[in-house]
């Protein structure tokens, strides 16, 4: 086929994005937030008399408390209290998913940084100065900083989760090639820029008012009653936006959430908790960390026929939400691959570390970094260049994963067939090859990433949402859901949908702040499933709002209701303008008491999941894409730039191209990061060393790709996706992966004596390391 | 008293000058546009413009992280958050550039790109893109990936295209970039009634990047003294090929230096490694040295160029020692309470000496070294006549590797003797394992910055596969 048909067959031309994203809609809040004016939980005008309170926490990563000494920072002038785990008045336990995570430490510690007490005093200032003055006494035992020390241990969270699909016994039999390895990946800090957060309000009749920097507004409510011992109904949880969460803030924005409404449910006063950079760092879990090992087997064509992995997951002290990171591990083991027998297995082992936590691709982008790996590890011993394996196993319609559930609407092919056209790989693989044969002190290196990303909660009761609608009687409107909006831009895809369905000015439209008293039994703003959820809710709400609107339109215009339309705030008939307006319309409806609020209810159709079985049909659909990564490599210094990362992305018909592509590049930079200069680094009695910005570094404006150029794959969209627009959140993050192999093939390039590593992230020291790898063998 | 203009608004206050700035402006001005971020100056979330009145009675502004400024280094000057930026219902070009390119999602980071943006805008001579960069690169945003806010940079470039640089005052408040009220400032900065600030302190703060990265809140109350503001400790001169740089100067004094620009070639460059652009606005050079971090990186400029500093104590007696004596053991140095640097000499290289800087982190900018290294070098026909090493990371204290020195010194520059060198440092050096890396690493990254001086300096005569052990 003619290259340039087949381009355009495939991917969106470079000038049609760019015109788009000129008319894209930006996101609603850019005007506060390039004026400083936005409100964040900090910036609350806070109630004379508001306290401030500071955390006290466990210096050591396990012991017995065996004394705390809290007389002299009670002594200090501006202190109101001191709250331990005796001041808790319901239950001192904070766990989500299992009950094992006690609010603060009773006479054990299992993490350095767990909470033991929560200084409350007038200011900041005088908390912090108070907590230098508590001492404590704590017998120090051993900590279990890695997963495999636990699992050698015998320490897990819950017992382990395996998928089976075929035979994998009988498949490495008939394998011409058989490969083993083991992986690492570490964690990674979320570094949302704004700190972990809540301020509470005590109001008449006990009850109280909460706002939190949260992704989960009812997990948190329903925490703060359960410790408080009192009912949902008295804990009213408010947020307004984020300044950045990435997974951080879905279940671990809960404990500071809960310690501010437990000093102020005891003070009767206000109190304020915000964390500071260096008590976050230290306090809050991260993504997991894991080990893992695994077996891969290929036909002489160079099928993959078996794979077994057994992923160790680094859950930490606590459960949080690890069991169902490891689940999605085991969902995306084999990313874009078809693997007709399959057997994955995941431990959640327990260690002294702060429990470890969601962090976009929820343990999705753990399980792809070992299957490309194991095909990085087959393709250099087989001989052959790793996209060549990637390609003949790319997932095809109709194939079965691993939980049983067939894929359909599958782009991984044509993304991949795109991104190869469309970006010329064997000219970009020409270019490399002649680079380094003419370079001797710098090498590049490129690498494919293709991804497979389930969208919807794999706990399948999660993925419901409403959507509560105000219209007013002068014909503006209010619209509540359980969104939260921490800068991936849902209030803005709401306000697009209600925009849309009313034909009104978005001007006329208010995205209020999530409440839980609004909209209550809510699932958290995760799993790149908000905007679906949501938007879907949103548009029943405001679609039911329409009929009854059309009836009353329909009567005052003498016609069928089928007949009206909304545009341009107009009411039109068979297509033509009527001297009916949206305002005037509403006025009717008033007059005619019609209901003019409505309350949608969305809950995903089709998905399904057996736990005892494991099969099922977890996910609504699967985005796909596949991204080209080039790096260029000093090999004096074992520094590194990346040179492109060119990326067809399948966003189904996105609604809010700005934002979308936002999106990608976004999780893109955090998932190079993740793969490159972010290096978690706890000592072996389980301190964290990477404990401030100075030591733990994420990407600047000078470490990203010197070119980006994403676009989007052609395709028709989903309908399980709000208005065929796929979600975005996540699925991009895994292109980071790239970046990995990327750096690995560069090395290979000046030091063929080099064995492959699967260790990540890849920081400039273990780059200097590898090309002088035998070298600094032969010195030894 | 402290007495400022603070956007619009003359403040004179009492509250302690120990403060960081940031707190004043967010809890005692409900400025609440500027954000706490790392409190260590590392995210830039709370970047705010300080305008100093020149001799020429123009302001200069220059972005600084308000986290890690004491309040008191805002005495006589014209401190700016992003709510002094605001017009009336309309966003200025550098703010309608960040919504037009999607440059903002959580917003968190966003005021603080918007002042760096607009420090750039009023104080930058060159108006392109790189320079624009440079003055966001103390920024972090998390959400973004960075592509948008270059999208955005290069619109706020384009908004200068064709016009003559640095802009008045009068242009960018006609061009909306910022309020009118800016106009006013130059002379309301001289109807200021400021005062000495008479502080007895023993802890002499500067610009205080170190000091309140490391102890903000015992800064804050404590017995401190401000010199970041004494002009006289600020001069960089040249006389008969003699630099003196006063202690006070900030990395930006030295960047905008233009002979020494000339006589060092590469120091944007080098500079540019050393910190972002906030920082270099604030940290002194007397203060990089009394910090004595192992890996300082303008200790090691120093001490490659040889240089000798002047102390002078309480009394007003001086003295001077070479820099390369000065550090004794981790954390400790020859300066006796109560005394203070006060400039930092060296003679100037001349026509047969190079000059180079290495550094290598986990971040390429704005991260502490792993390993560092500066060299100087005098060499005719090969023959090395004289040279200065500092290397960093690599022992308790910056590190002049003597005997690699003497090594040598008078010897004919070649591969062999470079290698047999590299013996020579690797036998001084002691490197110890920490979060910038293991033994082994650093003992590889100090030799290969070594070879780096030499191919980067004589790149007609090493290359890095003359180094490799088997070809």
């Amino acid at each position: 086929m003619d290259k340039t048909k087949s381009q355009t067959a495939l991917a969106v031309k470079k000038d049609q994005v760019s015109k788009g994203l000129q008319q894209s809609i930006r996101n609603m809040d850019s005007y506060t937030h390039v004026r400083g004016e936005s409100i964040y939980v900090d910036d609350i005008n806070v109630r004379q008399g508001t306290f401030h309170a500071v955390v006290f926490d466990s210096p050591v990563a396990h012991g017995h408390i065996k004394s705390v000494d809290y007389s002299k920072a009670l002594a200090v002038e501006g202190v109101a209290r001191i709250f331990t785990y005796q001041d808790v008045p319901g239950e001192n336990q904070i766990g989500g998913i299992v009950p094992d995570e006690p609010l603060f430490a009773e006479d054990e510690v299992h993490f350095q940084g767990m909470p033991i007490a929560l200084i409350v005093a007038e200011s900041e200032y005088i908390a912090r100065q108070a907590r230098q003055l508590i001492t404590i006494e704590i017998d120090e035992l051993p900590a279990i900083v890695t997963a495999k020390d636990a699992k050698g241990k015998g320490s897990f969270i819950n017992a382990p989760r395996s998928f089976h699909l075929g035979d994998t016994t009988a498949a490495f039999q008939k394998c011409a090639y058989v490969f083993e390895g083991e992986t690492f990946s570490n964690g990674q800090e979320h570094l949302y820029i704004e700190a972990q957060g809540a301020y509470a309000e005590p109001l008449e009749n006990g009850n109280i008012r909460v706002t939190s920097s949260t992704q989960g507004p009812t997990s948190v409510q329903k925490t703060i009653a359960n410790v408080l011992g009192v009912s949902m109904h008295k804990i009213e949880v408010d947020v307004t936006r984020l300044g950045g969460g990435f997974g951080g803030k879905e279940d671990q924005a809960t404990p500071w959430a809960v310690m501010a409404a437990l000093a102020a449910q005891l003070l009767k006063q206000s109190v304020k908790l915000i964390l500071n950079r260096h008590d976050d760092l230290r306090m809050t879990g991260k993504r997991h960390p894991y080990e893992s090992t695994y077996t891969i087997g290929l036909s002489k064509d160079l099928k993959i026929l078996a794979y077994e992995v057994e992923f160790l997951q680094n859950s930490g002290a606590a459960a949080d939400l690890s069991p169902a990171i490891a689940e999605r591990t085991l969902f995306h083991a084999t990313n874009s691959y078809y693997v007709p027998n399959v057997s994955t297995i995941v431990h959640s082992c327990k260690t002294h570390l702060p429990p470890n936590t969601a962090f976009r691709g929820f343990g999705g982008p753990q399980g792809m970094f070992v299957i490309e790996s194991a095909i990085a590890k087959a393709a250099t011993a087989i001989g052959v260049k790793a996209r060549v394996i990637q390609e003949a196993n790319l997932l095809q319609e109709n194939d079965t994963f691993s939980y049983g559930q067939v894929a359909t609407q599958v782009e991984a092919q044509k993304t991949w067939t795109s991104a190869t056209t469309v970006f010329d790989i064997e000219a970009l693989e020409q270019e490399i090859t002649d680079f380094n044969t003419t370079h001797d002190a710098i090498k590049k290196g490129l690498a494919m990433m293709p991804i497979t990303f389930g969208i919807s909660f794999t706990n399948t009761p999660m993925n419901h949402a409403r959507a509560l609608v105000h219209i007013y009687q002068d014909g503006s409107v209010g619209i509540s859901t359980a969104a939260v909006e921490m800068g991936q831009g849902v209030n803005t895809k709401l306000l697009q949908i209600a925009a849309q369905v009313f034909a009104i000015d978005s001007a006329k439209i208010k995205i209020e702040s999530t409440n839980t008293t609004r909209v209550a039994n809510t699932s958290p703003s995760a799993a790149s499933s908000t905007a679906d959820l949501n938007g879907k809710a949103l548009l029943k709400a405001c679609n039911a709002l329409v009929a009854r609107l059309k009836t009353v339109a329909s009567d005052a215009l003498k016609c069928k209701e089928s007949e009206i339309t909304f545009q341009q705030e107009c009411i039109y008939l068979a297509g033509q303008k009527t001297e009916l307006t949206w305002e005037t319309l509403i006025s009717k409806a008033m007059l005619k008491r019609v209901a003019l609020t409505e309350n949608g209810h969305y809950a995903t159709p089709v998905i399904h999941f057996d736990k005892t079985k494991e099969r099922g049909h977890p996910f609504a659909y699967h985005v796909y894409g596949t991204a080209i990564i080039t790096t260029t490599v000093d090999c004096m210094r074992g520094t590194y730039v990346f040179d492109a990362v060119k990326i067809i992305h399948d966003y189904g018909k996105s609604m809010s191209e700005g934002i979308d592509l936002g999106q990608v590049e976004g999780a893109l930079v955090q998932g190079i990061g993740w793969m490159t200069m972010e290096e978690i680094d706890y000592d072996a009695n389980g301190r964290l060393r990477s404990n401030a910005l100075s030591t733990y570094k994420i990407p600047d404006i000078f470490s990203i790709p010197t070119v980006m150029e994403i676009l989007p794959v052609v395709t028709e969209g989903n309908d399980m996706a709000i208005l065929k627009s796929k979600a975005v959140g996540e699925p991009p993050l895994m292109y980071g992966i790239g970046a990995y192999f990327a750096l690995q093939n560069a090395i290979m390039a000046f030091n063929p004596k080099y064995t492959m590593k699967f260790h990540a992230p890849m920081t400039p020291e273990k780059v200097l390391m590898s090309l002088y790898e035998k070298e600094a063998e032969n010195q030894k | 008293m402290v007495e400022f203009i603070l956007n619009n608004t003359t403040i004179r206050t009492a509250v302690d000058a120990g403060m960081p700035l940031l707190d004043f402006i967010r809890y005692h001005k409900r400025l609440i546009g500027t954000k706490v971020g790392c409190r260590e100056g590392d995210c830039g979330a709370c970047t705010v413009l300080v305008g100093t009145l020149q001799d020429d009675g123009q302001v200069m502004y220059q972005s600084i992280t308000s986290c890690i400024s004491p309040l008191g280094n805002a005495n006589g000057k014209h401190i700016i958050t992003v709510e002094g930026t605001n017009l009336i219902d309309r966003l200025t070009v550098v703010q309608q550039a960040m919504k037009d390119n999607y440059a903002t999602q959580c917003g968190f980071c966003t005021p603080g790109f918007v002042m760096s943006l607009t420090g750039f805008s009023i104080t930058s001579t060159e108006k392109d893109i790189a320079h624009a960069l440079d003055a966001i690169s103390g920024n972090i945003c998390r959400c973004t990936g960075y592509k948008s806010i270059v999208n955005a940079a290069n619109q706020v470039c384009q908004s200068f295209k064709n016009r003559k640089v640095p802009p008045t005052l009068d242009w960018l408040v006609s061009q909306e970039y910022i309020p009118e009220y800016f106009i006013t400032i130059p002379e309301r900065i001289i109807a200021l009634n400021i005062e000495e600030q008479v502080q007895t302190g023993t802890v002499f703060v500067s610009g205080g990047t170190d000091l309140y990265v490391q102890k903000a809140d015992a800064l804050q109350q404590g017995a401190i003294r401000l010199i970041g503001t004494v002009n006289a400790l600020r001069k960089i001169s040249i006389k008969e090929e003699v630099c003196t740089i006063g202690a006070g100067a900030t990395v930006s004094d030295l960047w905008n230096h233009k002979r020494l620009n000339l006589i060092f070639p590469k120091l944007k460059e080098h500079l540019k490694l050393v910190s972002s652009e906030q920082i270099r606005n604030m940290a002194s050079f007397g203060g990089n040295i009394v910090n004595a971090s192992p890996i300082g990186d303008m200790i090691l400029f120093f001490l490659a160029l040889d240089s000798i500093l002047t102390i002078r104590n309480s009394k007003g007696e001086e003295r001077t020692l070479p820099l390369q004596k000065f550090y004794k053991s981790y954390k400790n140095f020859d300066l006796k309470e109560g005394e203070l640097i006060t400039t930092i000499q060296f003679t100037l290289p001349n026509a047969n000496s190079k000059f180079n800087f290495e550094k290598v982190c986990k971040r390429t900018h704005l991260d502490i070294a792993s390993v560092n290294s500066a060299l100087q070098i005098v060499s005719k026909e090969l023959i090395i006549e004289d040279i200065h090493i500092a290397i960093g990371g690599v022992a308790a204290t910056p590190m002049y590797p003597h005997k690699t020195i003497a090594f040598l010194k008078g010897k004919e520059l070649s591969k062999t003797l470079l290698i047999e060198a590299n013996k020579v440092l690797q036998y001084e050096i002691a490197p110890i394992a920490d979060v910038r890396g293991t033994v082994a690493y650093k003992r590889l990254l100090a030799r290969q910055l070594f070879f780096a001086h030499f191919t980067t300096l004589y790149p007609y005569l090493f290359k890095l596969t003359d180094f490799l052990q088997d070809g």
